[in-house]
């Protein structure tokens, strides 16, 4: 597909970075001619130099026969701008960048006289993933399927599991604890397991099932059950008002330490539940006065990622069991997986999860079952999609047994009518169902993707 | 350094090098040409065998960058033209490897210059390699692989940068490997198109192909002695002035026709200059050579159209020695040696563009002195042209200048006369072919020393890689660890 994306600031490249890897030409507009040679010289896409918001620059950047529209400039009304003349021009469908809470309150209006495919929000979408976490303290990472029916959870195996050195198909398993191991991420190694794969400690698992019976599985291999009670932020940004306010019908206690004090005031108007402390939050004696030693998750979202880093440092030395840190610069992600660090949220990284998921829906919405939802396991070397099987679907009602797979993939969760079912040999797929599929080395468009002929 | 993914490139090249080699071993075989198909496949051996085994080394997971860019196209076009000689070697037609190298990189490089005294006596395997060189090299050989191997992300982007010619070389669609293909089509095509004209003029078929491929690449070696000057046709001689004509033409230009963009080919100030300085030699040089040089009007057109068409756009074909003609048409020749043609053509020379920008450069600075705080930008077809290129057109005006010097001073010790000497270096430099003197159009270069056969080489490689990729493999920075 052609793309065309506004603004080439961090998620603007990191945009054309995994599109381009999806395989659609990227057309990249900015005003900064510099940051845009970087990009030209490091990407295989094309630059435009000049306002994206002007006629003449969309026209070179071939906006008239463009299937898709990105705007992702630092400004919400310039995105907005952008999109209303592309979708003029001629682009098939446009999706702005916006960040406002305020304007977030009108999205449904904006949406529909803008002809905005969809809006994306970076903050929101990473307070949205944060949220996920916490639901599952041990979890590094949540993603959901099915309208939240199914959640897939990554986490680290600790030493003394009782799983560790354990065959996959000699596991224990409780009957309210059907979960799948359907990825296994060994020193960035990732394997797709089957039975016979044997467990070591410091795998990451990422494991699919519903939310209790995912809580019983973690309860029930050592050391990984607790409740988040209590939760220290610090950054009172954007991010850090849509993770109170997501959190906020939640019965924990919730601070947030915000530096700048007409933030604090505001803040303390839009979350009345939370306690806002005045106050710098790379302050160690601060934060121990604040109860750093006792509370159960702390999360550093300002804006500076140096800091964050530091301060998620401190936490996890004082063995706070749940520690998120925000980091917007990608290059420090594979660094900061070595510190200890676990759950890292990039609202960049999150936004262009998104959008690639969006691009791969798109393609594929005339064809039989497109994807439905899609997330990027272990850095993008593996994929968690959902499919919705149709009546064009191949090998309907044929067993799995029967049917043969491509190799190193995996059905992981099958939803049929509200029901989860965790899949076995006998399972067999109807159309109308949800299908999760876990694969590591194709790019699937399609649930007949999946099948080998 | 990446020497991993230098050497990963140098065992494709040699590898598409290998593919190239089927045309005149088939060649050779179909006139039953013994030495030659000898010495192809002896070359195809080897060749294929380094290829081969370099397969077996991993390419690496580190990206290349620019300095690394840079290298790899120096060291593969060094690989391509060393292994290119070979057949000339092993099938004995050339005895002194220095020469076969000579000649070998004197056709990847498009220039022309030759070191044989009687082409005619070649075989014809032969002959089609040496215009085939020129094909390859016209388009440039790692834009080829660029367009038939995939290859994703900044890789490319400096491989693509340092081999093609001009000031600030772009993509025409997001994806480079789409744009490699669609140059290499509209070269293919346009080729093709030449031989069908050739033909229609009643000229051979393996003259046809051969001459065809040597004006593609803007290259310039001919299958005569006499070079285009054997064909006695009005008809093919405007034919190969207008083909010669329309390859010294940014190809962007062709793209922009088969996507209607008419006004991109409108807007072009380089189409526009290129082909006003082509209109002008043509009529000063028409103008000079009625009377000294012939009275036929006709006659002194059509020559000098097709000597300042070869001559502007570094083919080095003739229909004429022009070497003998007035020293004012000469000097018009020379100038138009130095200028060239348009960027992004398969042609060599300072290129157009970068004239346009030096002089406006030139303007610019004289506004200065009379407004020592007036702000000016230069702008090329309506675009303010970026700080950073128009230094660097500068830089490679001065740098150009100092290696043609530099080059003149070893040659000079052949103790040749002043002519030979510095047009040698010229033509060489440019990738043009022909001189004036000992080098001139119907002459050539077997007469200087291993020397100054080594150091034109090396000119010939600095003017078709636009010096830096060359320069930087003696900077004994480039070889230090971390440098």
């Amino acid at each position: 597909m052609n793309i065309v994306i506004v603004g080439d600031g961090k998620v603007g490249f990191a945009l054309s970075e995994q599109l381009n890897l999806e395989g659609h030409d990227i057309t990249i507009i900015d005003n900064n001619l510099a940051a845009l040679n970087d990009t030209m010289e490091t990407l295989d896409v094309m630059g435009v130099h000049g306002n994206g918001a002007v006629r003449g620059v969309q026209l070179e950047a071939g906006v008239q026969d463009a299937d898709l529209l990105i705007a992702a400039t630092s400004t919400d009304e310039l995105n907005m701008l952008c999109c209303l003349l592309g979708k003029t021009l001629g682009a098939q469908n446009t999706i702005a960048r916006i960040r406002n809470p305020e304007y977030m309150a009108q999205l449904h209006l904006l949406q529909k006289q803008l002809g905005l495919s969809m809006a994306i929000n970076p903050e929101l979408a990473a307070a949205r993933a944060i949220s996920r976490v916490i639901k599952f303290p041990p979890a590094i990472k949540v993603d959901t399927f099915a309208k939240g029916r199914v959640d897939l959870v990554e986490f680290r195996l600790p030493a003394g599991s009782p799983m560790v050195g354990h065959r996959l198909m000699d596991m224990p398993r409780k009957p309210d604890a059907k979960v799948l191991v359907c990825a296994v991420d060994r020193d960035g190694e990732v394997t797709i397991p089957s039975g016979p794969f044997v467990l070591e400690a410091g795998d990451r698992l990422h494991i699919t099932g519903e939310s209790h019976a995912i809580t019983t599985f973690l309860g029930s291999i050592g050391g990984m059950n607790f409740k988040i009670r209590s939760m220290i932020v610090v950054g009172g940004g954007r991010l850090g008002y849509y993770l109170g306010k997501k959190l906020d019908d939640r019965p924990f206690q919730l601070k947030i330490i915000e530096k700048n004090l007409d933030r604090c005031n505001e803040l303390c108007e839009l979350l009345p539940r939370a306690a806002i402390i005045h106050g710098d939050g790379s302050d160690v004696e601060l934060l121990e006065s604040e109860g750093l030693d006792d509370v159960d998750a702390f999360v550093a979202l300002t804006g500076i990622d140096e800091e964050n880093l530091i301060m998620s440092m401190v936490a996890s030395h004082k063995k706070v069991p749940k520690v998120v840190t925000k980091v917007n610069r990608l290059s420090y992600l594979a660094m900061v997986e070595k510190m200890g660090i676990d759950t890292v949220i990039s609202p960049k990284v999150t936004t262009a999860d998104e959008i690639t998921q969006y691009v791969r829906a798109m393609q594929n919405t005339v064809d039989s079952g497109g994807v439905d939802t899609l997330y990027k396991l272990v850095g993008g070397k593996a994929e968690a999609l959902e499919f919705t099987a149709r009546d064009t679907t191949h090998h309907l009602g044929e067993t799995l047994q029967e049917v043969r797979l491509k190799p190193g993939l995996l059905v992981a969760v099958i939803v049929r009518q509200g029901k989860v079912i965790i899949p076995d040999g006998k399972t067999f797929i109807q159309s109308g169902d949800s299908v999760v599929v876990i694969a590591n080395q194709y790019q699937l468009g399609c649930l007949n993707d999946i099948f080998e002929e | 350094m990446n020497y991993r993914a230098i050497i990963y490139y140098v065992g494709m090249v040699l590898k598409l090098e290998t593919a190239f080699l089927l045309a005149p071993l088939f060649v050779s075989l179909a006139y039953s040409e013994q030495e030659t198909v000898k010495g192809v496949l002896i070359t195809m051996a080897i060749t294929l065998f380094i290829g081969m085994t370099i397969d077996a080394v991993k390419r690496g997971e580190r990206t290349i960058y620019v300095k690394d860019g840079f290298v790899l196209v120096a060291i593969c076009w060094i690989c391509v033209s060393v292994f290119g000689a070979m057949p000339f070697f092993f099938s004995g037609a050339v005895p002194s490897f220095v020469d076969c190298l000579f000649e070998s990189i004197s056709g990847f490089t498009t220039t022309g210059s030759s070191i044989l005294t009687n082409v005619e006596v070649l075989p014809k395997g032969l002959l089609l390699w040496r215009s085939l060189t020129h094909w390859i090299g016209g388009m440039g050989v790692l834009v080829f692989l660029l367009a038939v191997v995939s290859n994703s992300g900044g890789d490319s982007v400096h491989v693509m940068k340092a081999e093609s010619p001009g000031p600030a070389p772009g993509k025409l669609v997001p994806r480079l490997r789409q744009s490699s293909k669609i140059l290499y089509s509209i070269y293919f095509v346009l080729t093709l198109l030449q031989v069908g004209f050739l033909l229609a003029g009643g000229m051979p078929l393996f003259d046809s192909v051969c001459n065809a491929l040597a004006t593609a690449g803007t290259g310039g070696f001919s299958i005569t002695n006499a070079s285009i000057a054997a064909y006695d046709s009005t008809y093919i001689h405007v034919v190969i002035t207008v083909f010669m004509l329309l390859f010294g033409v940014n190809f962007n230009m062709y793209y922009f026709l088969l996507i209607r963009n008419w006004k991109g080919v409108w807007r072009s100030t380089e189409l526009r200059v290129y082909l006003g300085i082509f209109a002008v030699s043509t009529l000063l040089i028409t103008w000079n050579l009625i009377g000294p040089y012939t009275l036929d009007f006709g006659r002194a057109l059509r020559d000098s159209a097709f000597q300042v068409s070869s001559v502007m756009t570094t083919t080095g074909f003739a229909t004429a020695d022009f070497s003998l003609w007035p020293q004012f048409s000469r000097m018009v020749l020379l100038g138009i040696m130095i200028i060239g043609a348009s960027a992004g053509s398969t042609s060599g020379g300072l290129k157009v563009s970068r004239l346009i920008i030096l002089v406006k450069e030139v303007k610019r600075l004289l506004t200065r002195m009379g407004h020592p705080r007036s702000v000016e930008i230069i702008k090329l077809d309506g675009k303010a042209v970026d700080k950073v290129v128009v230094h660097g057109v500068n830089a490679y005006a001065i740098t150009l200048m100092l290696l043609a010097g530099l080059s003149m001073l070893i040659v000079a010790l052949d103790n040749f006369d002043f002519e030979t000497t510095v047009t040698s270096v010229i033509t060489c430099i440019s990738n043009v072919g022909p001189g004036y003197g000992k080098v001139s159009a119907v002459g050539n270069f077997s007469e200087f020393s291993v020397l100054s056969k080594l150091t034109l080489s090396l000119n010939m490689l600095i003017g078709r890689l636009e010096i830096y990729p060359i320069l930087l493999l003696f900077a004994p920075r480039t070889w230090r660890r971390a440098g």
